[in-house]
Formats: structure tokens, C-alpha cells, sequence
């Protein structure tokens, strides 16, 4: 069945890009074989046949050659068909050999094998080889991303539960989604959010359940000058004045934080003593209460009290 | 995704169109190699290169089918003038390709940056403007170190070894170490440096954020034969076995924890937190992870690190001269 189907469609297409006229659906039917005898049953077929040919991005044209006829007919306008000519010069091939093993699974891996088939199918030679030993490798395994991938490329709004840090329940959000952005190596959608009325950004990671559309593609309006990467990086991190805490570090422990500190001072038997740059102090203490018993907050006062604050948390 | 049977008559139809150009820009390839590239069985293609034939222009008289033959392994198509060209690429294939072109050109003394441009406009060009557009909107930002970047890909040309220091979280501690390296991973967001370390005497993977200090020695790189690049399919981190499993419970905001770290068994406690599970060779950032959670969550396995957590931020407090029972709160 789905080998007869198979043939047929080749055929369809062969006959379609072949004809520079339009063919009507009968003479279709006589030119491609496999079609049913009756005409109800073809009918069927047919219309079926040139919606899953579209689907597949086949651009299907309708017309017809002279003001008097009346039936419609079908062809494959060949420029509109073809992969355009493209050549690549030996040093494109290669970055394009890299480019297409980024996907790390599924969808996109698979959409970018194809693609490069397709330019292998254009007598293209892509450089499979790595150069220069680099491996970029980018995971798609978020459950959600092929469904937002969608609704950006289809420009429709879309809903979903969400949990936000923190909290203990999920809630609906409906969506404009305007792009989907990887940072740090974890995945984020940014857009207009209808219930909170403003720009958000959400991590896919914090999605519960399914993505579902709830408007008609190309819905959704862009603004210009959008930029969602800026958006996704800058998201929670206000311009906050740089401060300076004075730690007192334990000597020979503490290397993570003297990494990023000034320049160390002996202070006392066994310690010494650092300046260390900061904006806010919770994420300071954040930072430092990993350290333990190593290092000191000394000032500023809201740092200080900050890392008492969570070390008592823990000491119970 | 094609099945055993070469998936639906419409995969099947795509892979057609596609192979056909294919196969006439490369006459005589073999049927092991094309059935390959297109992830598909040999005797699917076979069996896609009997079907082939079948079709044709109108009329289908043999002057009108496509000529397919296969001696012994040499695949020859001809007479195929109408589909000699493959389809255009559609938007998620060229969106595929021109974000990961995107990602590559971002950072930018890892490639040729002049060849990427270029790269991208003629995709661009190829694909149309949906697939330029949806492109805009999808972006992958990895974070990498210029200075060190630079370094390890000089390595890697001049095939020359490596000394670094490198800061290791785990202990906190900087440790010096000789490296030959193999190759420059960009992966989940963050750059690393897979290289044979000589003090390990195996194949380690270093963040290049953690490198304090990076020099090219002298000496030639000598990565033994035995040294076996890791496959990314499987994910960056793999578990050992002899690792220690521990247990944390963490609260609703606390729940961070399961996105960032790979975890063996994440379930939910019923109050919107969860019960983790994770596998460590070091329990040292463990007790670390645990102090900068705090309220957020705990440490519930092994219950002498449980003990350890509270004794260090005991200890800790004691030096802003707050003092806190040494003996456990649930022990009063």
C-alpha cells in the first residue's frame, strides 16, 4: 500500500515539474498511474495527494493556461522546486561539516542531516572531517523545545504550567513566544507574557507538561529591534553598583575564591586577608557559605549578616 | 526515524527526492556507503532503487523511466532530468543549519570567522526568509575564554603539549598538571578541553573557565594510542559505579538542584519539592552544595555527611562569634 502510495506521489511530482503547462485533475489522472477507477475514490486520492504533497514543502501551484477554462489546473513551477545553485569554497564546506553535527539529538539533528544531504544532493562536498580537533555539541533533550521550537516558527501564542523558582504550585502562563535561547547550557523562551502583560522569560527546564498552541499561526507581532538573547542574559540581573567585601581566607584553602579575589595579605597566625568584588551581597554569601569554615566575611555589614543569616539555616 | 520498513510513504517520498539528486552528483557510489548517509538499511535502499525505477515521465514507456542500475556495488541513475536537483531546503532543515552556523560564529576565535559570514549568506540566501527569520529567533550563546581558547587551539595545531593550573571545585584546590590535548569541546553552553593529563594517565576533560593559568611547553603532544576520545552521544558525565549515591532533599526553591546537576533518580516529594539521588567520586561539593542551600535543602544519605554539614557551619559561625549547640538539634 504505502510502496504503491510511495510510487504514485513520485510520479505526481515527476509529471507536475515535467509539464510547463497546467494539467487539470483529469488529465492528471490519466498521466499518473495509479489512481482508483472511480471518480468519487480519485477525487479522494487526489486531494489528499496535494495536501501531503505540500506538507512536505512541495510548492504545488494552481492556475490555468487560458482565461477560458474553468477548471483549475496543477504544476510545479521548477525555480520555485529546485535548491537554488549554491557552491561553497573548501574552507565553508568545512565549517558547514561542523555546523551540522551541533545538534546533539533528535529533531534538529535530523533536520540538519537532511539539509546537508540535500547539498550533497547538489553536488556539494561537505567536510566531515573535524578541523583543528573542535566538537561543538548542543542538547535538545528539554521535552518542550521541539514545541516551542514550532510555535516560534509558526509565530502562534501559547500556554502552559509553569513553576516558578520557589514555588510550590504551578501556574498557567499564556505566551507570545518571540525566541528560544540557550544559555549557559540550559534553554530558555522569551516573550510577551498576556496574563503579567510585560517581556518574560521562562526555563524550559521549569515547564511542566505540554506546550499547547492557543491561537492561529502568524498571530504572534515581533516588535522590532527585539533581541532575545539580550533579553534571556540580561533577565534578573538589575545594574547594581560594584562593591567591595574584605574576607579573611584560611591559608592554603579557599583557591575558589581567591581565584576572582585581590591580591592576599597575611592577617593574623594562618589566615590572610582579601578584597573581593561584589553586587549583591545574598549572592555573595551564596558564593562563600560553600567554603565553610575557610572564610570570613568582615565587611559589609549586609554581606556579613547574610552569611550568618545562612549559616545558621544549615546549623540548625 | 525510519523504521524497518523505511518509515511512511511520505519519508519515504522525501528520502526519494533527495536520493536521486544524490546519486546522480556522486555516480557510482556504493550501496553500503549511500545507505549510510542515509541512515537507512542496504537492502531498504535496494529496495528504494527498485521503486525508483518503476517511475517515470508520463507515458512510462522504458524511454520515459528512470535508468537505475547496480553492478555489483556501483550505483548508476540516469534519465532522471526532472528531479536531477534536490528540493529546496524547508525551514526547520536551514534553520537547523544557519543556527548552528549562528552558534559557531559567536564565538569568535574558534573558526574562521570570515568563512562562517559567508557561510550564512549563502544559506541565507538558499533558504529563504522564513528560515533567515526563524533563525534570528533561536540562538545558542556558549560561554567561552578568549585568552584560553586561543591557547588550546594553537596546541592543537602545533600538536604541542599543554601545562595548566587548574582550579578543581571539588577539593578547592589548584592543581598543576601536563596535558596533551585531543580535542576543544563545545558543549552544553561551556568550553572544555579533552586532553590525555599525564599525572592521571588518562583522558580527562578540563572547563576551560577553571584554567587559572594555560602555557604551551615546548614539547610535542603525545596522546597514547589507547587514549579514547569520550562519545558525546552518551553525555558528558558518566557515572562510575564506585561512585558514593547520596540523597538530598530539597524545597520548591531548591529544586534548581535536579537542572543542574546529572542526577541518578529525581523524585517528587508531594510538596513541591524533590528527593535527588546523585552519584560523586568526591563528597566534598556535596557538603558545599549543601551549606549554600541551606533552608533549601539537606543532605538525607549518607547520614554522616548530614552530620559533617552542620559540624562545618557550626564551626563557621563560631567565627562571627555566634555560638550554636555542637550537638544535633533533633539529639536535645
Amino acid at each position: 500500500m504505502s510502496r504503491r502510495k510511495t510510487e504514485r506521489l513520485l510520479n505526481l511530482v515527476i509529471c507536475l515539474l515535467a509539464t510547463r503547462r497546467y494539467l487539470t485533475a483529469d488529465q492528471i489522472r490519466h498521466a499518473v498511474p495509479g489512481y482508483a477507477e472511480s471518480d468519487e475514490a480519485f477525487k479522494r486520492m487526489f486531494e489528499r495527494d496535494k495536501e501531503e504533497l505540500r506538507e512536505l514543502g512541495i510548492p504545488l501551484e494552481v492556475g490555468s493556461d487560458s482565461p477560458w477554462e474553468d477548471e483549475p489546473g496543477y504544476r510545479i513551477r521548477r525555480s520555485d522546486y529546485e535548491l537554488p545553485e549554491i557552491s561553497l569554497e573548501p574552507d565553508e564546506a568545512a565549517v558547514l561539516g561542523v555546523a551540522a553535527r551541533v545538534w546533539q539529538r533528535a529533531s534538529l539533528a535530523e533536520a540538519a542531516s537532511g539539509a546537508l544531504l540535500k547539498l550533497r544532493a547538489a553536488g556539494i562536498q561537505t567536510d566531515e572531517a573535524t578541523p583543528a580537533g573542535i566538537e561543538p555539541r548542543v542538547d535538545t533533550s528539554e521535552p518542550t523545545f521541539p514545541a516551542l521550537w514550532e510555535a516560534v516558527r509558526d509565530r502562534r501564542p501559547v500556554a502552559f504550567e509553569y513553576r516558578t523558582a520557589g514555588a510550590t504550585e504551578p501556574t498557567r502562563r499564556r505566551l507570545e513566544p518571540w525566541g528560544v535561547v540557550s544559555w549557559r547550557g540550559r534553554w530558555y523562551v522569551a516573550g510577551f507574557d498576556r496574563d503579567r502583560e510585560g517581556v518574560r522569560v521562562f526555563r524550559l527546564s521549569r515547564i511542566i507538561g505540554e506546550v499547547t498552541p492557543i491561537g492561529d499561526p502568524g498571530s504572534v507581532r515581533i516588535p522590532p529591534d527585539v533581541n532575545v538573547r539580550d533579553i534571556v542574559i540580561a533577565r534578573g540581573e538589575p545594574a547594581v553598583e560594584r562593591r567591595v567585601a574584605r574576607l579573611r581566607i584560611r591559608q592554603g584553602a579557599g583557591e575558589g575564591v581567591r581565584r576572582w579575589a585581590g591580591d592576599a595579605r597575611p592577617d593574623g597566625e594562618g589566615w590572610d586577608l582579601v578584597e573581593f568584588s561584589f553586587r549583591d551581597p545574598e549572592w555573595l554569601a551564596g558564593f562563600l557559605v560553600g567554603f565553610g569554615d575557610d572564610v570570613v566575611v568582615l565587611e559589609p555589614a549586609d554581606a556579613r549578616d547574610a552569611m550568618i543569616w545562612r549559616l545558621k539555616e544549615v546549623a540548625g | 526515524m525510519s523504521d524497518a520498513r523505511g518509515g511512511s510513504a511520505l519519508e519515504r517520498l522525501t528520502r526519494l527526492l533527495t536520493l536521486v539528486p544524490y546519486l546522480l552528483a556522486q555516480p557510482g557510489a556504493s550501496v553500503g556507503e549511500v545507505a549510510r548517509a542515509f541512515g537507512v538499511t542496504e537492502k531498504q535502499l535496494v529496495d528504494d532503487l527498485r521503486l525508483i525505477w518503476m517511475c517515470g515521465l508520463p507515458g512510462h514507456t522504458p524511454a520515459d523511466l528512470i535508468d537505475v542500475s547496480w553492478d555489483g556495488d556501483m550505483i548508476v541513475v540516469s534519465n532522471a532530468d526532472t528531479i536531477a536537483r534536490p528540493l529546496r531546503l524547508d525551514v526547520d532543515e536551514a534553520s537547523a543549519l544557519l543556527v548552528a552556523v549562528r552558534t559557531l560564529a559567536d564565538v569568535p576565535e574558534l573558526e574562521n570567522r570570515e568563512a562562517l559570514d559567508r557561510v550564512i549568506a549563502k544559506l541565507e540566501s538558499a533558504a529563504g526568509d522564513a528560515a533567515a527569520s526563524i533563525s534570528a529567533q533561536i540562538a545558542v550563546q556558549v560561554e567561552t575564554e578568549p585568552a584560553v581558547v586561543a591557547r588550546v587551539r594553537e596546541a592543537l595545531r602545533r600538536q604541542r603539549r599543554l601545562h595548566l593550573r587548574y582550579y578543581v571545585p571539588a577539593r578547592d584546590e589548584i592543581t598543576e598538571r601536563s596535558v596533551d590535548p585531543m580535542r576543544l569541546l563545545l558543549v552544553e553552553g561551556r568550553s572544555y578541553l579533552e586532553a590525555w593529563c599525564r599525572r592521571a594517565e588518562g583522558v580527562r576533560l578540563f572547563r576551560l573557565d577553571r584554567v587559572v593559568d594555560i602555557r604551551i611547553l615546548d614539547l610535542p603532544a603525545a596522546v597514547p594510542p589507547e587514549a579514547e576520545p569520550r562519545n558525546l552521544d552518551d553525555g558528558l558525565f558518566q557515572p562510575s559505579p564506585d561512585d558514593v549515591l547520596v540523597t538530598l532533599e530539597v524545597t520548591a526553591s531548591g529544586r534548581w538542584v535536579a537542572d543542574h546537576y546529572p542526577c541518578e533518580r529525581v523524585e517528587e516529594t508531594g510538596d513541591g519539592g524533590l528527593r535527588v539521588a546523585l552519584r560523586t567520586p568526591d563528597t566534598r561539593w556535596v557538603r558545599r552544595l549543601a551549606l549554600r542551600l541551606g533552608s533549601a535543602g539537606q543532605v538525607i544519605d549518607p547520614p554522616e555527611l548530614a552530620e559533617e554539614v552542620r559540624a562545618e557551619a557550626v564551626r563557621a559561625l563560631a567565627a562571627y562569634g555566634e555560638v550554636v549547640s555542637s550537638t544535633p538539634a533533633g539529639g536535645q
